[in-house]
């Protein structure tokens, strides 16, 4: 491991140019009249069809950090890892009915953000400033974790410094800056492709070369009765937190930005509906992908440093023959790009609708925004690679576990608002406040636990939490952010008996009922709408209704 | 300069969502929530213990349930006929 590896290297680099360049083409795939409009760059002109959504939204979920830390995960504590598959099966019946209504409203509209259907439906530019910071500060440090995903297969190729990093991610820049959403959804091809060449290859040579699966599971039992922790089951007062940790990831994945930017994009609801069923598919790949972290057991593998990140890449190397090797270390590579792309576009989206034009610029022009909403996607990339290169890449892992907690705070204003405006506007606002609050600190107490029950540091540990410090008399854990999320709820709700009580004026709802059963063909539905010619929804003196 | 917020240029026909089959998709979200049922290691399949190869199997449940809603709540030949003709019509707003 001296030095650099030449050959994975070579392979590396090729397709990472290539995907550079489909990059640059981008711009001219499917376009319309003019990038130089928000929904053009940053919606992709609202019109991919089953096939195109389905590799965006997927290159959107399974990124490269769950390539890399999912396996990670299972390689150092079992089964409590796996909860990734759980989490992918439950959140597309969960979102199925949910997102087409999203969907409908939105082109009825004009919505591009989700801070854009709050300001509608409950009149508060409050409340959608709230979204939006959530939105962006919730998708920051998951594209940093993308780059973590890189810095790991780098590391393992023996390229070290920072000049690769800042590379990749310039050449990112670039190219989403110059062909927004089109850049991502047609890498996403690539990317996936070879993520399931790497994944078919790996499943059928490396347990064949360890012996069969029932030697890796042997293996990986041996290991965690040796350490006394972890285990290829899950221990008794694990249960809660791996079905709170699915459910709660699995509400919190549809209300990031990011993916909704990709839902967005659907040509109609007909394709959403279908790529709910078809999405699935991926989560095949990524239980997989999980038993990698076994498979790194039985073969004894370390991994550099005390990085646990680079546990698959090194895998790969000690089975693969180095170009093999190459292909999917490139496979998780621009496994990371995508993703990172179309965040930083979801995130510049937000900023730009949602802050600049409603408190900075009202009276931006469409050409105005969408150089704004470019050089934001710019400042966010930036803030990313400055992340990586400032912190420590364990507490970036941890910076995204609390995005999950904080982006779940959204939920009851962008989810439940999809189907009643009972609740009041002002007991949202307070919702947010206390779950916000109540999530922090239950993350500030959690210990993080080494092997042998050791506490290796006092606070944000990760993000389960024991019932013990509620005064049960339990050892049982549960996951953080579903918690706060009740929390959130319950006062959501009694909030809202009390200001509805107290008569106070809870605005006008800028949607109408049938603007959420909206078909494509409806004369409603507007098959792109120009939210930059016109003002963000609400801005305008409202009409009378 | 219309605002987003405007009535939208037509009226849009009163639908719904709403069928029983999407009842249907409680079954997918519910199980595999309900993780003592699955923590086991018997029966193996293929040297796998249960809680692995069941959880792999589940995503087979997601995509039967989701795909069997998605077939019998869309819309009728007729209505999605006429919905291909309007999409292939000349765009509305003058072809931006």
């Amino acid at each position: 491991m001296e030095g650099v590896n030449t050959v994975e290297v070579t392979v590396f680099v090729v397709f990472f140019l290539l995907v550079t360049v489909m990059g640059f083409l981008a711009s001219r795939w499917r376009r319309g009249d003019s990038l130089m409009h928000l929904d053009e760059w940053g919606l992709g002109g609202r019109s991919f069809g089953s096939w195109i959504t389905w590799f965006l939204i997927g290159g959107d979920i399974y990124t490269a950090y769950t390539f890399v830390a999912v396996p990670a995960l299972v390689f150092g504590a079992g089964a409590a890892g796996f909860f990734a598959v759980p989490y992918t099966v439950v959140v597309y019946p969960l979102i199925f009915l949910v997102i087409i209504r999203l969907w409908s409203v939105s082109h009825v509209r004009g919505f591009v953000t989700p801070a854009d259907f709050v300001r509608s439906r409950f009149d508060s530019p409050t409340l959608a400033l709230l979204v939006a910071i959530t939105g962006i500060v919730a998708t920051m440090p998951y594209i940093a974790l993308q780059l973590v995903g890189i810095e790991a297969v780098l590391k393992t190729m023996g390229v070290t410094g920072e000049w690769p990093i800042i590379a990749a991610f310039v050449i990112l820049a670039v190219y989403t800056y110059n062909s927004g959403l089109r850049a991502p959804a047609l890498i996403a091809f690539v990317k996936d492709i070879l993520i399931y060449l790497t994944i078919i290859v790996a499943v059928i040579v490396i347990p064949s070369k360890l012996g069969g699966w029932d030697a890796i599971f042997g293996a990986a039992d041996e290991k965690f009765n040796a350490a006394g922790s972890g285990g290829v089951l899950l221990g008794e007062a694990g249960q809660l937190q791996y079905a709170t940790l699915a459910l709660g990831s699995a509400l919190a994945l549809f209300l990031y930005p990011h993916s909704i930017t990709g839902a967005l994009a659907a040509k109609n609801r007909d394709v959403l509906k279908r790529n709910m069923s078809a999405l699935p598919i991926y989560s095949l790949a990524l239980g997989f992908i999980a038993l990698l972290g076994f498979m790194a057991i039985a073969a004894g593998t370390t991994p550099v440093g005390t990085d646990a990140n680079t546990i698959v890449p090194r895998l790969f190397q000690d089975m693969f023959p180095s170009w093999f090797a190459g292909i999917a270390f490139a496979a998780v590579g621009i496994g990371a790009l995508v993703p990172a792309a179309i965040m930083s576009i979801a995130a510049a989206n937000l900023f730009t609708r949602n802050i600049y034009k409603e408190y900075v610029k009202k009276d931006a022009t469409p050409e105005n925004e969408a150089k704004v909403a470019k050089l934001a996607s710019l400042v966010v990339k930036l803030g990313a690679v400055a992340a990586i290169l400032l912190i420590d890449p364990q507490f970036s892992i941890d910076l995204q576990l609390i995005g999950g907690v904080i982006i779940l705070q959204t939920l009851p204003s962008v989810a439940i608002g999809l189907y009643t405006r009972w609740m009041h506007r002002g007991a949202l606002i307070a919702g947010w406040v206390v779950g916000m609050g109540a999530g922090m600190l239950m993350l500030y107490n959690v210990p993080r636990v080494g092997p042998g029950g050791v506490v290796i540091r006092e606070h944000w540990g990760g993000s389960a939490f024991s019932l013990g410090k509620l005064g049960l008399d339990t050892t049982y854990t549960v996951y953080a952010g579903f918690l706060a999320l009740l929390v959130n709820l319950l006062v959501t709700v009694v909030a809202t008996f009390v200001l509805r009580a107290m008569k106070v004026d809870d605005g006008v709802d800028g949607t109408s009922p049938a603007d959420y059963t909206a078909e494509r063909e409806d004369p409603s539905v507007r098959d792109l709408p120009d939210p930059l010619a016109s003002d963000p929804p609400g801005t305008a003196p409202a009409p009378a209704h | 300069m219309s605002s987003p917020d405007a009535p939208p240029a037509g009226v849009a026909p009163r639908r719904s969502d709403r069928s029983p089959w999407n009842w249907l998709l409680v079954v997918p979200i519910v199980i595999p929530l309900l993780v003592p049922l699955y923590n086991h290691r018997a029966p193996e399949l293929f040297g796998w213990p249960f809680f692995y190869w069941v959880q792999l199997a589940f995503v087979a449940l997601g995509v039967v349930t989701t795909g069997l809603v998605y077939r019998m709540t869309r819309r009728s030949k007729d209505e999605r006929a006429a919905a291909v003709r309007a999409a292939a019509a000349p765009t509305r707003d003058g072809g931006r």
